[in-house]
């Protein structure tokens, strides 16, 4: 009994305070939004560390719908600390906004939850469960500045492609179960492995094709841009970092689960992905002026870098995507925490130009900005990297040199816009000064900096890391 | 003409095909957009219902798992209408119609 518990006690703790604090936010007399973000910032510590502290429990819950293994213990953990840290980031802003409701932090939640879902699919009910249950909370916080006339576009625009994409997943899934007989992905994985129909291929295609629009990889990215520019920015930071990584899992779960027999089959289809994100990521991006639309641009190229890693399709590649992910987490979240901080007395600016002469008025932020282009563009001693790094490495080893020839082509097309925004900061007369950021923003601005320096090549640190994301990646094979 | 397997399966072709050409070609209004939306979810569930009526009980398959797939389609369409109609109607009072080609305040 007790054991079966603990195998979801992660899901059971976030579904049950959520549901808690919904309830009591319902009934409070006063405005209790203060409240509900610490305590969710709380709960979501707590779900991310809980499987550790009950000793990484392995198995099957739920008759086989979900599995526990060390790789959803590793993704419960990224994702809890990365929500987190976007909710503590979500505060300032919603204060000086005055859009400070409580419903916004159990929407964290209950988004959080579908995520976790999703990282422990087992069979393609659960699969599509967990991705709506963190879509239909995704919607609704995309629109959550309801007065705002951009806030609400971005909202309908991703409805609308996040509808039509769960439809053309759940097709793919159709497929896939009438072709195999079955919804279970080990029960996929061995009628696939007699041989696999046409009718499977299509499926996996759809189901691939809707997965990408969740990972906003090309040609599925259009909402990408929009959806960020319209959101309010602690909602961007949140749509840049978690749901991504989530949505990624679940697609290095499917292909090395159930579809691992028919590597040469979704390898292509992988592989156009990535080449088309990289190129369409760093080429949209040298046009754009506002920075959560650049941002925006950023991501999907490094969705394509992502995918690299994950054509090769064995568990160095896995491996390569959970490192080169989590530090990109680790570096949007502090983008993020900077973009956040740029704001005038008349309120927010989003224009890369407002950033001139940064250098001069706000000497730390501009440092911080700084070290986050140049770790994401991929210097050396920087963490960015090494998240290239080791997302190329595996690529290179399965033979796709010529991928990975492509990918530093993009990345080096990427860097002209990085590196224009260093320029900008450090190069250009200032127009105005920002007013000073919360404290919350700079502490968290300044840990995710210090993250990205080099101080994690610290054996100290490294090698409990490596040795973590390494058995999460050989816990799917 | 016996009714079989195939036959389900080309409607359920064609209505997902309709819905999704329904959502890009459509220039006039969102709910229009909305009304596609579900007719692709109708589509998987002809087709889940399908495979799963048709299908042979043996040790690797599973023919009731289509039906309660199916069931969670339908639980999970209603409530992505409701949140898409709520966002819809946020839309329309910053906006004032739900004109698809005026949804263009954000480009490039």
């Amino acid at each position: 009994m007790f054991q079966t518990i603990s195998l979801f006690a992660p899901q059971l703790v976030l579904a049950f305070f959520a549901s808690q604090l919904l309830s009591t936010g319902a009934f409070a007399k006063r405005d209790i939004s203060i409240g509900v973000r610490n305590f969710s910032i709380f709960v979501l510590l707590i779900y991310s560390v809980i499987g550790f502290i009950l000793g990484k429990p392995t198995g099957t819950a739920f008759k086989g719908a979900l599995v526990i293994d060390d790789f959803s213990h590793y993704m419960n953990l990224i994702i809890g600390l990365s929500a987190a840290a976007t909710l503590a980031l979500s505060k300032s802003f919603f204060q000086i906004e005055k859009l400070d409701r409580f419903e916004f932090s159990i929407l964290v939640l209950y988004c959080t939850l579908g995520m976790s879902i999703m990282v422990s699919a087992n069979t393609l009910l659960a699969l599509y469960i967990g991705i709506e249950m963190q879509s239909l909370a995704l919607y609704i916080m995309a629109a959550f500045n309801r007065d705002s006339l951009r806030a609400s576009e971005a909202g309908l625009k991703y409805f609308v492609l996040g509808a039509l994409s769960s439809g053309l997943l759940l097709y793919g899934a159709s497929l896939i179960y009438g072709f195999t007989g079955s919804i279970e992905f080990t029960q996929i994985s061995e009628a696939i492995s007699y041989g696999a129909s046409p009718g499977i291929i299509a499926g996996m295609v759809f189901l691939l094709c809707g997965l990408a629009f969740k990972i906003s990889a090309a040609p599925f990215h259009m909402w990408t841009p929009d959806v960020y520019e319209g959101a309010p920015t602690p909602v961007t930071a949140f749509f840049a970092s978690v749901p991504k990584f989530a949505a990624m899992a679940l697609i290095a779960r499917l292909l090395v689960g159930p579809f691992e027999t028919i590597v040469s089959q979704w390898q292509q289809v992988i592989v156009i992905f990535a080449i088309l994100s990289m190129f369409i990521g760093a080429i949209g991006a040298l046009v754009q002026v506002n920075i959560k639309r650049l941002m925006a641009y950023s991501s999907i190229a490094n969705m394509g870098f992502a995918l690299v890693a994950l054509s090769a399709g064995n568990e160095s590649g896995v491996k390569g995507m959970l490192i080169f992910m989590s530090i990109y987490v680790i570096s949007i979240i502090g983008i993020f925490a900077c973009i956040l901080q740029m704001r005038i007395r008349d309120g927010m600016v989003e224009n890369i130009n407002d950033l001139a002469g940064l250098s001069k008025s706000n000497r730390s932020l501009a440092l911080v900005l700084t070290v986050f282009m140049f770790s994401i563009m991929g210097i050396p001693p920087l963490l960015g990297f090494f998240g290239k790094f080791f997302a190329f490495v595996p690529a290179i080893e399965a033979g796709m040199v010529w991928l990975v020839v492509l990918a530093l082509i993009a990345s080096v097309i990427g860097a002209f816009y990085y590196l224009r925004l260093v320029k900008i900061i450090w190069g250009d007369e200032s127009s105005h000064e920002f007013v000073e950021a919360p404290k919350t923003l700079r502490t968290i601005a300044l840990m995710s900096s210090l993250l990205v320096f080099p101080i994690l090549i610290l054996p100290l640190i490294s090698i409990p890391t490596q040795s973590l994301i390494s058995r999460a990646a050989s816990s799917l094979f | 003409m016996v009714i079989g397997l195939s036959h389900y399966l080309a409607v359920a072709a064609i209505l997902f095909t309709i819905g999704v050409f329904g959502i890009f070609v459509n220039r006039k209004n969102v709910i229009i957009i909305l009304m596609c939306v579900e007719l692709i979810l109708l589509a998987v569930n002809i087709n889940f219902v399908s495979f799963s009526t048709h299908m042979a009980e043996s040790s690797g398959s599973n023919p009731m798992a289509g039906q309660v797939f199916a069931l969670f389609i339908l639980t999970v369409a209603a409530a992505e209408a409701a949140v898409g109609l709520a966002i819809l109607v946020v839309y329309f009072r910053n906006r004032g119609n739900i004109n698809v080609e005026n949804i263009d305040l954000m480009k490039g």
